[in-house]
């Protein structure tokens, strides 16, 4: 039986196979406090929810403290090099489409570093949930400036304060062609990260999460002390995410058409208060991996070698 | 055929050369394949500006192509001086006399429109060019190419290089009617109206030729029943990474290795594969790295500047022992150097580019028929040991052409489907074997093999560590592979007596040119012989009691090194060539270099008067064509 065929008839049973156990890897080595404890779980329920065998996903990562991640997820798992997760992920698509692919970046690791994969991956839309775990520094170096560091924050690259306004990576990424996924969300908010990665999972192509979660060792007070007093305000859409009851202590919703790319562009732009939730979607945009895919032949061996022949005819002096 | 009787020559240079766009590489091709139909063996070397269309009628705006034809089918260099030069206008063709590729005695053939053009300073710029070259000693035969094309086009420039391959026909007495049907083939495309108007062009050169000319060359061809084939190396790596099974090249383009991709861009699909253009060098390799990870072992071809980017991903595939694959086609470096030019300077950075210890196989074909066969060999060794095969070609086998014997496609292996069988839960990532190194790759998707690949160090589990014993374990393990490999390599055959006063080491594509030179000397009595290395990392056996049998031992590499009469030069900052700083460190001995950057190939005379040089019998020669003067007088 193949694997999409074993998970359809589990799905169908309507019985979850596995236990987050199966999920879990050796005891994470993050700090206390540490949003990035609650994507790792987060990542977990959802795996754990969508029936996954664990030999059948990969997760991929940069370098930082977020790129540990895959150490601590029982599934199959590349921790590579700074800023290069993406055309790691986008190899393994491109070779293994039928693996599903989960992409753990810091900001340094996305923004500054990988910036060039960045924006050619939300073109290449390949098929991947792409999770941005945006503490707003650089904390395993011992923080120094991120391209989202508040304007005026001091670092130990900045004593005296930051130079420059910090980038805005929603309206980079809704500025790209084939953007077809976009979600903010924070680790403050735990039932919304789940339903915005559930969200993410569920798409067709690439999801772009940007997770907003503050360092408690060298950026404690960040995002009004994590959280407490960072506004926010809710997109609302009957297919966006779910808005708790809950959270409306923590900000208003605001009516939002995730599937108007210019209501999108505009929620994207606004940064105070933060837009959370669903920003942009478009299903209908294809994946990078599935057009290489369907353009290439299949040959069995013996026209794979009629082929070559008729490759070398062309290069033949008779 | 009219005209006076051939001469009969066991070989022959012609060089073809005109402004970038007017068609002269298309001459050469037409020319080269009439030449391989007829059973001539042959090399050739494309003459390529850096600007795609410099400012015409100058030096820098010439392009074309050098063709050696001989009788014998196997041609494995580009040879000396040119006996034959074809040239649109005087600029183009004083490049080739200030490029040093000319014999004094050269027969040019050239474009007399400039005598009488309306350009005044065409006028005497042609003069001046001309009389230069009757006072070396070459014969001049002005033609009238412009004015004989005109009689059948309306524009010169979109068929006066068919005229000018017509001339060619006739000068080397070949068959005109292969010489149309090789036109129609390479025009295939086109309309049927460009096609006739190239055919008859072709035409009304041989007939002009056949009328006027007075020299007459016949360059016999030995028949053969055996089948060839002629192309360059970049297009026998793309056929090669197709047959060797690889199903993905992720590239980012770079002269001069960025032919190979268009190839294998317009094939790959229909053989299950593609080539992936990243958005920069070092998505390319992480794209490739990917793949491989995933259980498609992968190809990355670049060049210099991009090897140089690369390097993070090196380190990064050596440490998760990740089979991967890279081409670096060298060019002239450093930085953006001599992007069309050959150079072999990239073997230490091969070796030793990534940073921290970083053990991996560099591999060089020394002619453009290995660097079919040598992707095969390259991702088996990948595979097998777990490993990153570097493969150094260069700009001199990418764009030169040779003709060797047909693939045998038939006996292409099978590629089996991926290995995903459970292993047992808790299976090692990194199960080394203590003696070897080797260990399995487990594939995502392998139910039990669960766990993570990192850049990090790490021990037998694939477990990040940072202690001493285990730092130590990871990096003996990784480097006992290619201990591993050198005892399953054979020591390199020796060109030549197995003992003498002078051994010459080379790599990569010098190989034709040091052979030829070799032979050259030992004509002359000289006691040389010569081995070329085609494993660089690690080095193959026996370099030691092949040495042994030697006085002198010299590397011939196009690369850098420092001249003894250099000022400052001292026996304590000498740099030496690539090859040379290896082999000095692998054996101790005092190994010299003769190591120099022209930005073409070597040819066999230089190298063959740098034998004389260091075997001090040297009877003071002044010029590379006074030598070949020389040696033909003694023959």
């Amino acid at each position: 039986m193949s694997v999409l065929a074993e998970l359809c008839v589990i799905e169908s049973s309507g019985v979850e196979a596995h236990s987050l156990g199966d999920y879990e890897s050796e005891k994470p080595r993050w700090c206390k406090g540490c949003g990035d404890h609650g994507v790792l779980a987060a990542l977990q329920r959802v795996l754990r929810k969508n029936n996954l065998e664990p030999e059948d996903v990969v997760s991929v990562s940069g370098i930082g403290c977020s790129s540990r991640l895959p150490h601590y997820l029982n599934t199959y798992g590349f921790h590579g090099i700074h800023g290069r997760a993406l055309p790691i992920a986008t190899g393994v698509r491109l070779s293994r489409p039928e693996l599903p692919v989960i992409v753990v970046m810091g900001d340094g690791d996305c923004f500054s570093i990988g910036g060039n994969h960045w924006l050619h991956a939300i073109r290449y839309n390949i098929n991947a949930v792409v999770l941005v775990l945006d503490n707003e520094v650089y904390a395993l170096t011992k923080m120094q400036v991120s391209p989202t560091t508040p304007d005026g924050w001091k670092t130990n690259t900045t004593p005296h304060g930051t130079y420059l306004q910090p980038m805005n990576p929603l309206s980079v990424v809704m500025g790209m062609t084939n953007v077809s996924f976009v979600a903010q969300t924070a680790t403050w908010l735990p039932a919304h990260l789940d339903e915005t990665i559930e969200k993410a999972w569920d798409h067709h192509g690439l999801s772009f999460v940007r997770i907003l979660q503050r360092c408690p060792v060298f950026m404690p007070s960040a995002f009004g002390e994590g959280g407490l007093k960072f506004p926010v305000v809710f997109l609302e859409h009957e297919d966006g995410i779910p808005i708790h009851p809950s959270l409306l202590a923590r900000g208003p919703a605001q009516a939002h058409n995730h599937r108007d790319i210019n209501e999108a562009q505009r929620a994207a732009v606004s940064v105070d208060p933060a837009p959370m939730g669903l920003v942009y979607r478009n299903p209908d945009i294809p994946a990078y991996e599935e057009i290489r895919w369907s353009r290439r032949d299949r040959p069995d061996h013996e026209t794979f070698v009629q082929r070559l022949d008729t490759a070398m005819e062309r290069y033949t002096v008779r | 055929m009219s005209g006076p009787r051939p001469v009969r020559l066991p070989e022959h240079i012609v060089e073809i050369v005109s402004d970038a766009g007017e068609g002269a590489q298309k001459a050469a091709i037409a020319f080269a394949q009439l030449c391989a139909k007829a059973g001539n063996g042959l090399w050739t070397v494309e003459i390529i500006p850096s600007e795609i269309r410099p400012p015409p009628h100058t030096v820098g705006s010439a392009s074309g192509n050098r063709i050696r034809l001989a009788e014998r089918s196997q041609v494995t260099n580009a040879g000396n001086l040119a006996d034959v030069v074809l040239a649109f206008n005087e600029m183009a063709l004083l490049s080739r006399l200030e490029a040093g590729s000319l014999a004094d005695d050269v027969l040019v053939l050239i474009d007399d429109q400039w005598a009488t053009h309306d350009n005044e300073q065409y006028q005497r710029s042609y003069r001046e060019v001309i009389d230069t070259f009757r006072a070396r000693g070459a014969t001049i035969v002005e033609i009238p190419m412009q004015a004989e094309t005109l009689r059948h086009v309306e524009d010169a420039e979109q068929g006066k290089n068919m005229f000018a391959v017509g001339l060619l026909c006739a000068l080397y007495n070949k068959d005109v009617k292969l010489l149309q049907n090789v036109i129609r083939g390479i025009f295939e495309k086109k309309t049927r109206e460009v096609i006739e108007t190239a055919v008859k062009l072709a035409g009304a050169g041989y007939e002009y030729g056949s009328a006027h000319l007075e020299q007459r060359f016949e360059i016999q061809a030995v028949p053969t029943d055996v089948p060839k084939v002629a192309m360059n190396g970049n297009t026998a790596l793309a056929l090669g990474a197709v047959s060797a099974g690889f199903e993905m090249c992720s590239m980012y383009p770079i002269t001069p290795a960025t032919s190979a991709s268009h190839e294998l861009s317009s094939i790959f699909e229909d053989f299950g594969g593609f080539v992936h253009q990243a958005e920069d060098e070092i998505a390319a390799i992480g794209v490739a790295l990917g793949a491989s990870y995933a259980g498609k072992t992968a190809l990355t071809i670049t060049s210099g500047p991009g090897m140089a980017l690369k390097t993070e991903f090196q380190g990064l595939a050596v440490m998760t022992e990740t089979p991967l694959v890279i081409v670096d086609v060298q060019r002239g470096g450093p930085s953006t150097g001599l992007p069309t030019k050959i150079e072999q300077a990239d073997l230490l950075h091969a070796l030793y580019g990534a940073p921290g210890d970083a053990p991996k196989v560099v591999i060089a074909p020394s002619t453009i028929e290995e660097c079919y066969y040598i992707l095969s060999v390259a991702r088996k060794i990948a595979e097998e040991f777990r490993m990153l095969v570097i493969v150094l070609s260069d700009a001199n086998l990418a764009t030169g052409q040779q003709l060797f014997d047909r693939p045998d496609v038939s006996q292409t292996p099978r590629r089996p489907p991926l290995d995903l069988s459970p292993v047992p839960l808790g299976a090692l990532p990194y199960d080394w074997d203590p003696t070897t190194g080797l260990s399995r790759r487990l594939i995502p998707g392998q139910p039990g093999g669960m766990g993570v690949t990192t850049s990090l160090n790490h021990d037998r589990n694939g477990k990040a560590c940072y202690d001493a014993e285990r730092n130590q374990r990871g990096h003996d393990m990784r480097s006992r592979k290619l201990a591993a490999l050198q005892q399953t390599l054979q020591p390199p055959s020796v060109h030549g007596a197995p003992e003498g006063d002078l051994l010459l080491v080379g790599w990569g594509s010098t190989r034709g040119a040091i052979e030829e030179a070799v032979d050259m000397a030992r004509a002359e009595g000289l006691a040389v012989s010569s081995v070329h290395i085609q494993f660089l990392s690690p080095l193959p056996p026996g370099l030691h009691d092949i040495f042994a049998g030697f006085r002198k031992i010299i590397t011939a590499e196009l690369n850098y090194s420092d001249d003894w009469e250099d000022p400052l030069i001292t026996k304590e900052n000498r740099r030496y060539g690539q090859l040379a700083w290896i082999l000095r460190a692998a054996t101790l001995l005092d190994i010299d270099c003769y190591a120099k950057v022209p930005g073409r190939p070597y040819m066999p005379v230089e190298i063959f008067d740098e034998i004389q040089r260091v075997l001090g019998d040297q009877p003071g020669i002044e010029t590379l064509g006074e030598t070949l003067r020389a040696l033909k007088g003694a023959i």
